[in-house]
């Protein structure tokens, strides 16, 4: 069997992080799962969001946990690859607009 | 259409199997504790009845569908129905009983031969919700079932019937190719007689499954994407949404294992484990009843041929107080019910 970096079974181990650092582990947690809550935003915005982010973080993890939470929810497969093109958009975005950073220093060289 | 596990000579028909699967592997190494190890925890060992409420009866494991879930592994090639006399014991039971609800299931219940006698003797004994599981297509399979929402509302029969999603590629892909189409249109024929309007008291909801090795989201959000969606596309109305999660067995089982989601899937129910669900799990208000007279505490277990630990195993010798006095038999499967809002028949239950 190949061995690989990313384990899917890690996780459900997720949790315990908090046994080496207990204090942190759980303020992570708690803060966690209240961002997550129903606030200004829909729990499923969220999942949406969740899920967008995840790919742009490129987290396997995050990846298969906010498809699995957006499957939970009945959120359509249209829906959740157009959250990810979102994603796509602004880091391409962010990639394409540092351009004008390129354009700028040319134009401050050249003659 | 695909056959039923059993007509496959599947080895997970096997009942037997099935129990051994669920007490093997992650739960034999005690990776996971079992579902009576966990429930000690919180001093709810042994899970003991409550107050009867409902009375569900199964007519047989025929069914014109052949769903991707079906813990029932119901078809059209099931042809085990229940009997007339079998009936008639049950109608005895149904005059006596001190449950407040009568539940009908399959299968398709339709499908046995007898269905309507039964209906219209079960509703003169005054039970006051009385509920057909419909799966909706029967509706339309066969012109002798095109009546069916007249005579549901003549006998003024609770409806409740199964509908995954509100999109017809996940509805089909569970339920076979044909089924939202044909769902959607017995939807409206119900609603055509007043089932599920505003203000009806002729009640029709509708079960949500998840079409898949995840657990269902919470039932008022499902309920409230699901009426916006039937309501613009198809001018459908119904009162609520039960979401049910799937329980490891049977069809369902048999796919978790098929597409290496079995041990995703029961880490899942046990992190999504809720102790205040096991207080009003299904199994201690219910009594199931087979297609053969059998007793069991639940559906599932029925599925999984677990009679009640009671002395009292069949109709031909009910007696509901003693009955009452029972443990009732929990396997890993159980963990299905109680993960998140709990779940059960009648939705969820915490």
């Amino acid at each position: 069997m190949s061995k690989t970096y990313y384990d899917d079974a890690d996780l459900r181990k997720f949790s315990k992080i908090t046994e080496w650092s207990e204090e942190l582990g759980n303020k992570f947690f708690d803060y966690y799962g209240k961002v997550f809550e129903e606030g200004a935003l829909t729990a499923r915005e969220k999942s949406l969001i969740a899920l967008a982010v995840a790919h742009t973080e490129q987290c396997p993890y995050c990846i298969d946990a906010y498809t699995k939470d957006g499957l939970q929810r009945g959120i359509t497969k249209p829906e959740m690859m157009e959250a990810i093109h979102v994603g796509a958009a602004i880091k391409s975005g962010a990639t394409l607009v540092h351009g004008v950073q390129m354009m700028n220093k040319v134009n401050k060289l050249e003659m | 259409m695909k056959k039923s596990l059993k007509a496959r000579n599947n080895d997970i028909a096997n009942t037997s199997r099935q129990l051994e699967i669920l007490s093997n592997g992650i739960f034999a190494d005690g990776e996971l504790p079992t579902f009576a190890k966990k429930i000690k925890e919180t001093n709810q060992f042994p899970l003991r009845p409550k107050k009867l409420e409902i009375l569900q009866i199964n007519l047989g494991y025929m069914c014109n569908q052949v769903c991707e879930h079906c813990h029932v592994d119901a078809g059209p090639d099931r042809k085990e129905i229940m009997t007339v006399e079998t009936m008639q014991q049950c109608l005895e039971i149904v005059k006596k009983t001190k449950a407040h609800t009568l539940d009908l299931t399959g299968g398709a219940p339709e499908m046995n031969p007898n269905f309507r006698w039964f209906v219209e003797e079960a509703s003169k004994a005054g039970i006051k919700d009385f509920i057909v599981r419909s799966n909706l297509t029967i509706i339309r399979a066969n012109k002798k079932f095109h009546d069916l929402p007249e005579f549901f509302k003549k006998h003024n029969v609770h409806i409740v019937s199964s509908m995954p999603h509100w999109t017809r590629g996940k509805t089909d892909k569970q339920r076979g190719d044909g089924v939202f189409d044909k769902s959607i249109k017995a939807l409206q024929e119900l609603n055509a007689v007043g089932y599920g309007m505003p203000d009806s008291n002729l009640k029709l909801d509708l079960v949500y499954n998840p079409s898949g090795a995840f657990l269902p989201g919470d039932q008022q959000a499902l309920e409230a994407e699901f009426k916006k969606a039937l309501k613009a596309d198809f001018d459908i109305h119904f009162h609520s949404l039960f979401a049910i999660t799937n329980l490891p067995i049977s069809r369902f089982l048999d796919y978790l294992i098929a597409s290496d989601n079995y041990e995703d899937y029961m880490y899942a129910l046990l992190d999504a484990y809720n102790p205040a669900a096991v207080e009003n799990v299904m199994c201690t208000n219910t009594i199931s009843i087979s297609w053969e007279g059998w007793l069991y505490d639940c559906d599932f277990n029925q599925m999984l041929n677990l009679k009640v630990a009671s002395k009292i195993k069949h109709v031909s010798d009910y007696n509901e107080e003693l009955l009452q006095d029972r443990n009732i038999i929990i396997n890993q499967h159980c963990y299905g019910c109680t993960a998140g809002a709990g779940s059960s028949c009648q939705g969820t239950v915490a």
